[in-house]
C-alpha cells in the first residue's frame, strides 16, 4: 500500500511539475491556432493532435492542467479559512452565536450545492474575461464548500475548549488569546489540513461539471473542464482515442489524490 | 404500589414539533438565500441580447430595466412567500408556463430517476459491501473497491456524456454516482462492526458469516447507515443537474439548468426551497429512525 501511495504522490508531483512549466514544456501557447491544421491526428509537432480550431491539444492539455490544479487547492483554502473562522467563532462563542452559525451551516448543508452552484455561476454577466471566470468559478466553489468542515472545526473547539488543559490554563490565568494561538489553533491544523486536501479533487470535479455545462471556465482558457466540455461535439466511444487525454488525466489524478489522502480521510 | 399516570409522554410530539419548527425555518431562510444570492450577482438582469453590437447604450439600458424591475430583494421575497400561501408559485418567463404546473410536469420524472436511483445505488452498494465484509480473500472486496473508487473519480457529466453515447438509459448514471459513495461508507462501517469484541466472540463460537452481518454487524451500522440514507438523497439530487440536462431528461435538474442559463429568478427560487425541503425531509427522518434505531428519543 506504501508503494502504490508513493506512486500516487510521484504522479501529482510531476502532473504538478507540468503544468507549473506549461510554458516551457509546452510546443505552443493555449490559444494559437494552426489554421491549416483542424483536427490533426498525432504527430511529431502536436503530440495529441490539434482540435477543431487548429489548436494543439498537449499544450491546451498542459495549462488545462495548470488551472485546474492550481486554483482547486486555492478554493480549498478559502473553503478551510472560512471554516475555520466559522467553526471557531461558534465552537468558541457558545449560546446563541453558535446556534445561528450552526443554523446557517446547516442550511448549506441542506441544500444540494450544485443548484446553488449553477444558479449563482449562471447568473454572472455574460462578459467576463476568462480570467474572471475562472477566477469566480473556484471562488465560488470555495465560497459554497465550507459547511460540512465547519460543523467538524465547531466541534473539535467545543471539545478542546472544555478540556482539562485549557481549563488549567484558564485558572493559571493564560489569557483567551493565549490559549488560541497557542493550544486550540495548532491541534486544529491536522482537521483543517486534512479537509483541505480532502476538498482539492471535490473542487476539481464541480469544475469539470459546470465546465461540461457551460458554465465554468470560459474560452479560450483551457481547464480539464473545459477541453472535457469537446467530448459533446463527438462521440465519447470514438476512434481517436488521445481526444480522451484530459479524461484519462483528470481520472488519474483524482486517483491519486484519494490514494494519497487515505490517512487524511480518517482525521476529517 | 401503582404508578401515577400523567398522560401521554409529550417529549416524542414535541421533538417532532421541534422538527417541524427546523424544516420551516431552513426552508425560509433556504428560499431567501436562493433569492439573495441570485438578486445580488452581479449579471442578475443582464440578458444576451445585451452583446448585440449593434445596440445602442440607450437600448441596453432600457433592455436593463425590462429584465430587472426595480424592486427590492425584500419586496420581491414577500411578494413571492404572499403568492406562496395562496399557491401561486409564480411564472417563468423563460418557459413562458406557470412555475407551478412545471413543476407538476417535471417534478415526478426527478422523483422516479432518483428513487431508482437510490434503489439500485443501495441495492448495488450494500450488497457488495456486505459481501466484502464477509469474503476471506481480498479479491471481492478489491475489485469492489476499484470500481467504486473508478467511480468517484469520473464527473458526473462525462458519465452521462458516456451514456448518451452508449444509448443506455440516463437514469442509470445518477444510481452510478450514488453506489460508490454507500459501497465505501457501508463497507468501512460494516468492517468496524465485525471487528467489535462481542462479533468476534460471536464468530469464535462458531457463529456463520450470514449470521454474523445479519444478527450483530448490521444492527451496529444500522443508525449510521440511516443517516446516510439522508444524506444518499441531496447527493442524487445534485448528480439530477449535469445527468437530466445531458441526458434530456425533462426533470427539475435539467429546469433548474434552463432557468440558470436563462436567468429566471421565479423558477430559481422555487427550485430552491423545493430541493431544500426534499433534503431537509430525508436528513429529518433520518435522523428520527435513526434516533429510534438506537432506542432514543423519536
Amino acid at each position: 500500500m506504501k508503494l502504490f501511495r508513493a506512486a500516487a504522490i510521484a504522479f501529482l508531483l510531476v502532473v504538478c511539475l507540468a503544468g507549473l512549466l506549461a510554458n516551457v514544456v509546452a510546443p505552443a501557447s493555449c490559444a494559437r491556432q494552426f489554421r491549416e491544421q483542424p483536427d490533426a491526428p498525432p504527430s511529431h509537432a502536436h503530440w495529441l493532435g490539434t482540435d477543431d480550431l487548429g489548436r494543439d491539444r498537449f499544450s491546451r492539455l498542459l495549462y488545462g492542467t495548470r488551472v485546474s490544479l492550481f486554483l482547486a487547492p486555492a478554493a480549498a483554502a478559502l473553503a478551510g479559512v472560512l471554516a475555520a473562522l466559522i467553526g471557531g467563532v461558534a465552537g468558541l462563542a457558545g449560546g446563541w452565536i453558535e446556534s445561528c452559525l450552526m443554523a446557517a451551516t446547516d442550511l448549506f448543508l441542506s441544500m444540494p450545492w450544485l443548484f446553488l452552484l449553477v444558479t449563482v455561476r449562471a447568473l454572472l454577466p455574460l462578459d467576463v474575461s476568462p480570467w474572471a471566470s475562472v477566477t469566480i468559478t473556484f471562488a465560488l466553489l470555495g465560497c459554497l464548500g465550507w459547511a460540512a468542515a465547519a460543523r467538524v472545526v465547531c466541534a473539535d473547539v467545543r471539545t478542546l475548549w472544555s478540556s482539562d488543559a485549557l481549563l488549567l490554563g484558564h485558572a493559571s490565568g493564560s489569557s483567551g488569546l493565549h490559549l488560541l494561538r497557542w493550544h486550540i489553533v495548532p491541534r486544529l491544523k491536522p482537521v483543517l489540513w486534512a479537509q483541505f486536501w480532502i476538498s482539492i479533487p471535490v473542487f476539481i470535479l464541480s469544475e469539470a461539471n459546470l465546465s461540461i455545462l457551460g458554465l465554468g471556465v470560459a474560452e479560450p482558457l483551457p481547464s480539464w473542464g473545459s477541453l472535457l466540455s469537446e467530448l459533446e461535439s463527438f462521440p465519447v466511444f470514438t476512434t481517436q482515442p488521445w481526444q480522451l487525454a484530459p479524461l484519462f488525466l483528470l481520472v488519474a489524478t483524482v486517483s491519486c489524490f484519494h490514494l494519497a489522502l487515505q490517512n487524511q480521510e480518517s482525521w476529517a | 404500589m401503582g404508578t401515577l399516570s400523567l398522560g401521554p409522554d409529550p417529549r416524542p410530539m414535541i421533538s417532532l414539533l421541534k422538527f417541524a419548527a427546523r424544516i420551516l425555518v431552513i426552508l425560509t431562510l433556504g428560499g431567501f438565500l436562493g433569492a439573495t444570492l441570485v438578486r445580488l450577482a452581479p449579471g442578475y438582469g443582464v440578458d444576451q441580447e445585451e452583446l448585440d453590437f449593434r445596440l445602442s447604450s440607450s437600448s441596453i439600458q432600457f433592455l436593463r430595466q425590462a429584465d430587472s424591475p426595480n424592486v427590492s430583494l425584500f419586496t420581491f421575497y414577500a411578494r413571492y412567500m404572499l403568492g406562496l400561501l395562496h399557491g401561486n408559485l409564480g411564472y417563468s418567463r423563460n418557459l413562458q408556463e406557470p412555475v407551478r404546473q412545471l413543476l407538476a410536469e417535471r417534478l415526478p420524472e426527478t422523483l422516479k430517476s432518483v428513487t431508482l436511483a437510490l434503489v439500485l445505488g443501495w441495492m448495488a452498494g450494500l450488497s457488495l459491501a456486505m459481501a466484502a465484509a464477509l469474503a476471506r480473500n481480498g479479491l471481492l472486496s478489491a475489485a469492489a473497491s476499484l470500481l467504486a473508487s473508478i467511480m468517484l473519480c469520473i464527473p458526473a457529466a462525462v458519465l452521462a456524456l458516456l451514456f448518451v453515447d452508449a444509448q443506455l438509459p440516463g437514469r442509470l448514471v445518477l444510481a452510478l454516482i450514488v453506489f460508490p459513495k454507500i459501497f465505501q461508507y457501508a463497507r468501512s462501517l460494516l468492517n468496524r462492526s465485525v471487528a467489535l469484541p462481542h462479533v468476534l466472540l460471536a464468530h469464535a463460537r462458531g457463529a456463520g458469516g450470514l449470521r454474523i452481518l445479519l444478527c450483530h454487524a448490521l444492527p451496529v451500522a444500522g443508525p449510521q447507515l440511516l443517516a446516510l440514507a439522508g444524506v444518499s438523497v441531496s447527493m442524487a439530487f445534485a448528480a439530477a443537474i449535469p445527468v437530466e440536462a445531458l441526458c434530456d431528461l425533462p426533470g427539475i435538474g435539467q429546469l433548474a439548468w434552463q432557468a440558470a442559463l436563462g436567468r429566471d429568478l421565479v423558477v430559481l427560487v422555487n427550485l430552491t426551497m423545493i430541493v431544500t425541503l426534499v433534503t431537509v425531509l430525508a436528513n429529518s427522518a433520518a435522523e428520527l429512525a435513526s434516533r429510534a434505531s438506537r432506542g432514543g428519543e423519536t
